[in-house]
């Protein structure tokens, strides 16, 4: 059956360069840039007043993202993705895929694969894990915009830090992905790469061990000092590069690891001819600092409020100093990462009255008395394998008859013909809730787990568990999509599919951006 | 399809039966020895007069579970299992072959020990999965009846609750009256009502018991029946399906009705000439694992008309003394749920009412067949059986 289904999978043919890159032989000249883009931002904010109310600490103002119990860095990475990739062309699929984070899913294992699947790219290709470091998501995002091919540069993180810290404190969770590749033709640019500059020095200002919880920094002042000649230098020289001056800078944000180096030099960029209200505002209030995610998410900020025709500087302060330049176009501003209210939009849909409690049990600083159940089993591989499709996909099979099934089904059970199916993707179709329990005693790393029985607009029923959900308000005719999750993680092995949320609404009450 | 029956050619002869329960006291082996033991003593057999055997245990592999506590030597032992039916299986293939004529003399057996596993709740083992099936309780299946019902028949949530809170309470009274039973007091409705939520709007005592417990049955052709026995049991249906598993995938599925029971109830009637069942059989043994369940086989089994069962089970139809007693031993949720044996123990029910030797809990409507109704599985996605028995040999 598996390998019937998956000849229908799509390995789109990439046709080679949209165009000749040096325009000489009469086509448009090509130029990289930023395709399409997509944020992920979790459910859950928490107040930073709740970990002083928790700790008795001095808390803080404003909020921080928190991934729930069953994200991490690689289905938020998913979620971006699909953002990034809605609606976007088959010419312009994703021929490669770079992942960055400062928490990996696994070791040894590439974790960019997870994605892949779950974004059905194509088998031919590559993902790469490019983790660790923070630095490392500028690195992505660089060597996307170089590449020939369209190329997907996603960046998830989570970040915190020991209990009534900076670190825990300010960070924030969340994803980012940027579709790049050659623009030209009949496949528009939201913005073109203009160049940029790097800078790099061996500084020990953050670090942190494998599996540690916390990272740890040196002195803060240490960090100032080292950061901001070489932060001067790459914006020198980045603008010298391209020939900009910094008034013709309309869009900048500085993400970085070290907090008050990003700080003094958006104030010093400020004071060297970069308009005040070119400064893009850093999140920091409402989602904290997203690490490695932390410089897609703000280029992400800046896509969705500029104008077409407009110049947008990044800059990452993490070991050493990259800058990126780019210049909209005209369809930035019908661009696919403006759906939904784009950052913006999706940030309003959240909540922000998560329990510091919750947090740390979802974190694994409080480790809660388990329900008297078995373990759950890890996922086997081999099935695991057999099912790419359906576990990482969420594609079903349709029947000729128009019958869907989920999982994928080689008899029909409404004709019974056998093997008169194709793959059926279902993950970006939204449902209803047929029917729901609220399941006390099952296995749950934030119980008690929400099961509900959906029906598919358009056909076909999947039992599943609910996510970013209250309990409370689920009712038979809940309108729901679905959602990639880390369902458990059992024996070493994290057991990846897809759960169904409630479709998040205007989110009237919810607070907004700050106004720049 | 033709489901032509045995009706009338094997009979039962002997049954035993352990008391159900937390047995600390015993393991797997000494529960079979004790419920073979019964069951050829009620015959007046011993082991050797027994050809062939049949074992159902969900938890415990292979004919040697049954023959090397009994020391059964170069015998057909076979093991099956069938989910929470397992033990209907074992008596079902046991009544086959004896119809057969391949074996003149047989055991039925079934046996389980859940309260060995360290976990209070049901624990079974899993195969090697993609991990994509959702991981639901028992409770959490067949609680997800309860909306689907309300919705369906406009039941409010707060009415249907005292439904299951009837049901939990009558078949608590009944296993008051059972010295077999696991649990053996009357719980107060109040108590019930307010037990401690383990899955959507069922609580603790909507639950029914996790046990340990075994039922044997001795089995032989109808004509020689006689020879053992004064009043042997008839059987006059036995019917067994397995459905699609539609339930959770197809939409047209509306989680208030089990429609693999439905299937062989009809072919159970069918096979054993019942026309009106309510008014026919003495009492039934149905498979209320939770009380939902209860509720909904009513109507499935005929019992009760669509969208009629929580009015009849408030009125108290199927309380001991009522129109058509239900689960008068006290059911899965008071005698207890030994996966493996439950199918038997029901058996075991209609051979001591039947024969009058219920005591307390004895029913007098005169009426001589009763009716076993044994599940498997989940709302949607089940194996159900359904199996009629007769005090008289010809038609009744």
């Amino acid at each position: 059956m598996t390998e019937q289904l998956r000849s229908h999978r799509a390995y789109p043919s990439y046709p080679g360069p949209l165009c000749a890159s040096d325009g000489a032989n009469g086509n448009v000249a090509s130029m990289p840039g930023v395709i399409s883009y997509g944020s992920y931002i979790p459910y859950f904010r928490l107040r930073r007043e709740a970990i002083a109310a928790a700790l008795g600490t001095l808390g803080g103002k404003g909020t921080r993202s928190v991934a729930s119990y069953d994200e991490d860095s690689t289905s938020m990475a998913v979620e971006a993705g699909r953002a990034a990739l809605r609606g976007v062309p088959e010419s312009a699929q994703p021929r490669a895929l770079y992942f960055s984070t400062t928490r990996p899913a696994y070791l040894d294992k590439t974790n960019a694969t997870v994605i892949h699947a779950a974004l059905q790219l194509g088998a031919d290709a590559p993902a790469y894990d490019m983790i660790g470091a923070v630095r490392s998501a500028a690195g992505a995002l660089k060597a996307a915009l170089d590449s020939a091919q369209p190329t997907l540069a996603v960046a998830a993180d989570w970040r915190t830090g020991l209990p009534g810290g900076a670190d825990e404190r300010d960070g924030g969770d969340g994803a980012a992905a940027i579709l790049c590749g050659n623009g030209g033709g009949d496949l528009p640019l939201v913005a073109e790469y203009l160049g940029g500059a790097s800078a790099t020095a061996e500084v020990l200002d953050r670090w942190r061990q494998p599996g540690d919880l916390a990272s740890r920094s040196w002195e803060e002042r240490f960090g100032e000092f080292a950061y901001l000649p070489l932060a001067e230098s790459a914006v020198t020289n980045a603008f010298k590069e391209v020939g900009l001056a910094p008034a013709e800078i309309d869009h900048v944000a500085v993400a970085g690891t070290h907090a008050r180096s990003a700080r003094q030099f958006t104030k010093q960029l400020a004071g060297s001819g970069v308009s005040p209200g070119a400064l893009a505002d850093d999140l920091g209030a409402v989602v904290g600092n997203t690490g490695a995610a932390h410089p897609g998410l703000l280029l992400c900020s800046m896509l969705d409020s500029a104008g077409a025709d407009e110049t947008i500087a990044l800059v990452v302060l993490a070991d050493g100093v990259d800058v990126l330049l780019f210049r909209t176009t005209e369809a930035v501003t019908q661009g696919v990462g403006r759906r939904d209210g784009g950052l913006a939009g999706q940030i309003a849909a959240t909540r922000d009255d998560l329990a510091y409690a919750k947090m740390q049990t979802w974190r694994g600083v409080y480790r809660l008395e388990p329900p008297r159940r078995p373990d759950p089993v890890p996922p086997a591989a081999p099935p695991s394998y057999r099912s790419e499709e359906w576990k990482f996909a969420f594609v079903g099979s349709r029947c000729d008859c128009g019958t869907r099934h989920l999982p994928p089904s080689r008899v029909c059970m409404s004709c019974g013909a056998v093997d008169h199916m194709v793959s059926e993707p279902l993950a970006g179709v939204p449902g209803t809730v047929a029917t729901f329990t609220i399941d006390h005693l099952a296995y749950s790393e934030s119980p008690p787990a929400v099961v509900a029985v959906v029906d598919f607009d358009g056909g076909g029923r999947y039992t599943c568990e609910l996510t970013d959900v209250d309990p409370g308000q689920v009712a038979i005719g809940t309108r729901v999509e679905m959602t990639f999750r880390r369902v458990f993680t059992a024996g070493g092995v994290h057991n990846y599919f897809w759960k169904a949320r409630p479709i998040r609404g205007s989110g009237a009450a919810s607070p907004r951006l700050p106004a720049r | 399809m033709a489901s032509n029956g045995i009706r009338d050619k094997v009979a039962v002869v002997g049954m035993g039966c352990t008391r159900f329960g937390e047995r600390w006291d015993a393991g797997v082996d000494e529960m079979l020895v004790d419920a073979a033991t019964e069951a050829l003593d009620s015959a007046g057999m011993s082991l050797g007069d027994i050809d062939a055997f049949w074992l159902g245990t969900v938890g415990n592999y292979s004919g040697l579970t049954l023959s090397k506590p009994l020391k059964i030597d170069n015998k057909p032992v076979t093991r099956v299992e069938n989910f929470c039916a397992t033990g209907s299986e074992a008596l079902r293939n046991a009544s086959y072959a004896v119809a057969s004529g391949a074996y003149d003399v047989v055991m039925a057996i079934g046996v389980e020990k859940l309260k060995d596993s360290g976990y209070s709740g049901l624990v079974l083992a899993t195969g090697w999965t993609d991990g994509t099936e959702a991981e639901l309780t028992a409770p959490a299946m067949f609680s997800l009846l309860a909306p689907a019902y309300s919705g369906k028949y406009g039941v409010d949530m707060d009415t249907l609750k005292d439904v299951f809170t009837h049901i939990a309470w009558k078949n608590h009274r009944n296993g008051a009256l059972n010295p077999r039973a696991q649990f053996r007091r009357e719980v107060p409705k109040e108590v019930i009502k307010a037990s401690p939520p383990i899955a959507g709007m069922l609580g603790i005592f909507d639950a029914s018991g996790v046990s340990d417990g075994s039922a044997a049955a001795v089995i032989v052709r109808a004509e020689d029946a006689p020879r053992y026995q004064e009043k042997p049991l008839y059987v006059k249906a036995l019917s067994f399906v397995a459905g699609a598993g539609k339930g959770p995938i197809d939409p047209g599925y509306d989680y208030t009705t089990f429609t693999e029971v439905v299937a062989s109830a009809e072919d159970a009637y069918s096979q054993a000439g019942v026309t009106d069942p309510r008014a026919e059989l003495a009492f039934a043994e149905v498979h209320d694992c939770f009380t939902p369940t209860e509720m909904v086989l009513m109507e499935d089994l005929g019992f009760a008309p669509r969208g009629t069962a929580w009015k009849e089970v408030l009125a108290g139809t199927f309380d001991l003394d009522g129109t058509l007693p239900i689960n008068p031993d006290g059911g899965l949720k008071s005698f207890g749920h030994p996966l493996g044996a439950s199918g038997l123990r029901m058996l075991f029910e209609a051979w001591l009412q039947l024969r009058g030797d219920a005591g307390d809990r004895q029913i007098g409507n005169g009426r001589k067949l009763a009716l076993t109704h044994n599940l498997g599985g989940m709302p949607g996605a089940a194996v159900s059986f359904v199996s009629i028995w007769g005090s008289e040999p010809a038609a009744c």
